[in-house]
């Protein structure tokens, strides 16, 4: 599939510092994957031109199968372009229903029209449908389509949970709350389905909202019961353990974080309204700052080690890399010729492909040929 | 290693002290084995070892409980985290993170260990349970015993200098069973770990016990001592001291291996048993399933199973854990539609028919019985049970006093013990009167006295010409109990015939009494066949 294959290092020459070797199958840091599939997702944002939204798509896609491990959320990313063709079906269905903002004069077919009262003026209830509207419903549903994408890939090719627990330590105790949450959904679907059998077992109907509702209390206390066993299993793992630190520390570092997001958030919102704030950039970058050092002094606190990190090398920099200059490419380039990247709808034309933006798309493929292989399990 | 000194533990609501007067120690290197009736405080004790009781569980703690000299009191659960390893009686309530190899590194990483060291006890602990293939492998792939495995594994790489381990086995078929009782032995004869278990399957472990602490009952005070000594006074017995005790052998026998020696001339006396003649069903089958193949999801469950139950027949059916034995039971009673072949329950399809007519021709006590039970009080529950099946207000009611008198009406469902809220469960289902009850896996978490009464419930249904099929592990119940054994697996049933026939066939389905006394199978056998002797 890949050059590198060809080029592999002699076995002999893999010493222990070998984790940056890309002979080496590994996993790659979760944290490159997600942000490798931003880049993507960002780019996707930025265009309605069809054809390079496939061929967004197809980057992610050929990614995704070169370097997905076979662990069961590898296959998400098949779900998540099911959701994705969902979501184009329903915004074309409901252009087709309700009408399209952009006028248009070719008409395709023209649908009886539902006379609605009158104050429900402005809605629109079947009528013609023209060229344009479909058009545009399509392109737009394609790219919320692609954004979904990107985020099954990143799904994919790393586990959220995964990401999670490369958190720093201070934020260490709030990405567990999170993959408990996470585990805790689909338990939570067995339960209902359980129990929704169990009301058959008595002679209840196990169909309709009520069956579904009736369960909702022992459900309920399942989850309870479920989540302090969940608790003393951890507390006796040790979780929770402390290192002693000074109550000074303590303080400053819990001071320090809330009054950097603050703000991070204010000077995020200067930014983003109209007229020019000069403060807003140093306070910005105060903020980074003042939240950094807080969840550093906040680290101290934990003694937790972490078994075999995610290293951070030369792949994960490439990956995250080729992402961002993706991103950047057509953030760019939309600045300066949209017309290019937003093909017209009224009137209808043709999408082209502008060779400068496809260009750079294709530096997302980048991660399936500079990253390793992931380990996969001998069944 | 556990010093208790006159440590009593007191619950808020509780009519009496959980425990009282417990003042022992357990020595280093151990493999001591919690015995007792249900409610005995058996999961109490261990509980004040890892400091869940009192810091988790509420109560009030007096005297004084150390564990390598840190007073449980003062050392919060995970301040002993790096001296006791806890795993409860619900392996997959104990994870937290979602791969073998993390779940393994959890606890280090916890303690703050040097990733170095993390590394090395990781491969360590992954060969010394025999995880190494899995090491990759997502947990809620894992099979029942391998997921046991996990969990004590998981707080092994700590090492800890006391493991405790809440009923390890109860879940589990009895292959599984001895693959994880195998690693508990092992660790005490390498690492010097002590061991502190409770079980009630005492067949399963009262012989690789080197210390058995007996708690007599609800607020007694325990004994600690040599296992066969303890044996003799013990409510609670395995088969096999059971027929040590009948034999008037001394010290009672613990292992089978044991007993066998010692029965040689007992044997010799014991006539050949009047094969009890499994009388030929009587009329057509009740429910029968025919070339029925169901799937849960992609890979298919059951693979064309053949059987059919009989009025007045009590049937077991066995099979590893994921064997399709759950499967076949909801099959029955219309919870999975079949994928081909048919299902017949007293001429009804059951997936086809609508629940109110279908309770009325079978019914199932799932293994977690409180699935059954939604209302606030024993009471309403029987109201609605009456309701549900249409029958005389006041029947399940009478049903209930009379499997089990003595339940109070006001009681919550949940705040029963298991064997009442089984108990509670057959009488909601038998309020409509079904003539085949099936059960899946009835005696987990019951102790003996519980599983006699469920014997004596389940041989009355029959007598009274109820089809009665149970799913199980418990090997002792199918011997005692069923007249006909199915064994489950792979989906197929790869054995049915009368349960002498089946069980003495296999080593693993054989109850003790069989590896002692063929072709005996249980202990009140015995007891029948000397009386009769001169």
């Amino acid at each position: 599939m890949s050059v590198d294959r060809l080029r592999r290092d002699a076995p002999g020459s893999a010493g222990s510092g070998a984790v940056h070797s890309r002979a080496l199958p590994r996993q790659l840091h979760p944290g490159a994957w997600w942000l490798w599939s931003l880049g993507l997702a960002a780019a996707a944002s930025r265009t309605t031109n069809p054809v390079l939204l496939l061929l967004i798509l197809a980057v992610a896609g050929f990614v995704v199968a070169a370097r997905r491990g076979d662990a069961p959320w590898a296959r998400s990313y098949a779900a998540f372009l099911r959701l994705g063709l969902l979501v184009l079906a329903a915004r074309v269905v409901f252009a087709i229903v309700l009408g399209s903002p952009v006028g248009g004069t070719h008409v395709l077919f023209t649908l009886p029209q539902l006379p609605l009262p009158a104050w429900a003026q402005g809605v629109r209830l079947g009528g013609s449908v023209s060229l344009e509207g479909m058009l545009f419903a399509l392109y737009e549903g394609l790219r919320l389509a692609v954004l979904l994408a990107c985020v099954g890939a990143a799904n994919a090719l790393a586990s959220p949970s995964r990401l999670l627990r490369s958190l720093p330590g201070a934020l260490y105790e709030v990405g567990v709350a999170a993959v408990v949450a996470m585990t805790f959904a689909p338990n939570l679907v067995g339960d209902v389905r359980r129990l929704r059998a169990a009301r058959r077992l008595r002679g209840r109907t196990d169909r309709g909202v009520r069956a579904v509702l009736s369960v909702g209390l022992p459900v309920l206390e399942g989850a309870l019961e479920r989540s302090v066993a969940l608790a003393a299993a951890m507390d006796t793992r040790g979780f929770g353990r402390t290192a002693d630190v000074s109550r000074r520390l303590a303080r400053t570092a819990g001071a320090l974080t809330p009054v950097g997001l603050l703000g991070v958030c204010s000077a995020t919102y200067g930014l983003l309204t109209a007229g020019s704030h000069a403060w807003a950039v140093p306070v910005l970058l105060a903020g980074v700052a003042a939240s950094g050092a807080g969840l550093a002094l906040g680290g101290r606190r934990s003694v937790r080690t972490r078994y075999r990190p995610d290293p951070w090398a030369l792949p994960e920099w490439l990956t995250a890399v080729s992402g961002a200059l993706v991103a950047a490419a057509l953030i760019w380039y939309a600045g300066h010729w949209p017309e290019a990247l937003t093909p017209s709808v009224v009137p209808p034309t043709a999408p082209r492909l502008p060779l400068l933006p496809a260009a750079a798309v294709l530096i997302g493929l980048l991660p399936a040929f500079v990253t390793p292989e992931p380990p996969r399990s001998t069944r | 290693m556990i010093t208790f000194e006159q440590v009593g533990v007191e619950y808020a609501d509780a009519d009496g002290p959980a425990l009282r007067g417990v003042d022992l120690t357990i020595p280093e290197g151990e493999l001591c084995l919690l015995v007792g009736p249900s409610g005995a405080g058996k999961s109490t004790l261990l509980g004040t070892v890892s400091g869940l009781v009192p810091h988790f569980t509420g109560g009030v703690l007096t005297g004084r409980v150390t564990v390598a000299g840190r007073d449980t009191r003062h050392h919060r659960p995970r301040e002993l985290a790096d001296v006791v390893g806890t795993v409860g009686q619900d392996p997959a309530g104990h994870f937290v993170t979602d791969t073998v190899e993390e779940e393994l590194a959890y606890g280090m990483e916890s303690l703050g260990l040097p990733p170095a060291v993390m590394r090395r006890r990781v491969e360590e602990t992954l060969d010394l349970l025999g995880l190494a293939d899995l090491r990759g492998r997502a947990l809620s792939a894992l099979s029942g015993g391998q997921r046991q495995r996990v969990a004590i594994g998981s707080v092994l790489t700590v090492h800890p200098k006391v493991l405790v381990l809440d009923e390890p086995t109860s879940a589990l078929d009895p292959g599984a069973a001895e693959e994880v009782l195998a690693v508990v032995q092992r660790l005490v004869h390498d690492l010097g770990t002590t061991v502190l278990l409770s079980e009630h399957r005492l067949e399963r472990v009262v012989q690789y016990a080197d210390q058995v602490l007996l708690l007599p009952g609800p607020g007694e005070p325990p004994v600690l001592g040599d296992p066969a000594e303890l044996m003799a006074r013990s409510p609670v017995r395995p088969p096999v001291v059971d027929l040590g005790r009948l034999a008037g052998w001394s010290p009672l026998p613990l292992t089978v291996r044991d007993a066998r020696r010692r029965a040689a001339t007992l044997r010799e006396r014991l006539p050949a048993p009047a094969v009890p003649a499994a009388g030929p069903p009587t009329g057509p089958a009740i429910a029968a399933a025919s070339r029925l193949v169901v799937s849960r999801g992609p890979v298919p469950a059951l693979r064309g199973v053949e059987l059919a139950l009989f009025p007045g027949q009590i049937t077991a059916l066995m099979g590893r854990n994921g064997a399709g034995k759950s499967t076949l039971l909801g099959s029955l009673v219309g919870l999975h539609a079949p994928d081909s072949g048919t299902v017949r329950v007293n001429g009804l399809v059951p997936h086809k028919s609508r629940p109110k007519d279908l309770i009325r021709s079978v019914g199932l006590v799932p293994q977690d019985p409180r699935d059954l039970l939604y209302a606030e009080t024993v009471a309403d529950e029987c109201t609605a049970a009456d309701q549900d099946a249409a029958a005389e207000p006041g029947t399940c009611r009478a049903l209930l006093a009379a499997l089990l008198p003595g339940i109070d009406d006001r009681c919550h469902p949940r705040d029963l013990s298991e064997g009442q809220r089984l108990t509670l469960a057959l009488a909601v289902v038998l309020a409509a009167r079904p003539p085949v009850i099936l059960l899946d896996e009835p005696t987990r978490g019951l102790d003996y006295a519980a599983k006699a009464r469920l014997v004596e419930i389940l041989r009355t249904l029959a007598a009274d010409g109820h089809a009665v099929l149970l799913a199980t592990h418990d090997v002792e119940l199918a011997a005692e109990l069923a007249h006909r054994t199915a064994v489950l697996a792979e989906g197929e049933i790869v054995a049915d015939g009368p349960t002498p026939e089946v069980v003495l066939a296999s080593p693993t389905f054989a109850p003790q009494t069989a590896k002692i006394l063929p072709p005996y199978l249980t202990v009140p056998e015995v007891a029948a066949a000397l009386r009769e002797l001169p």
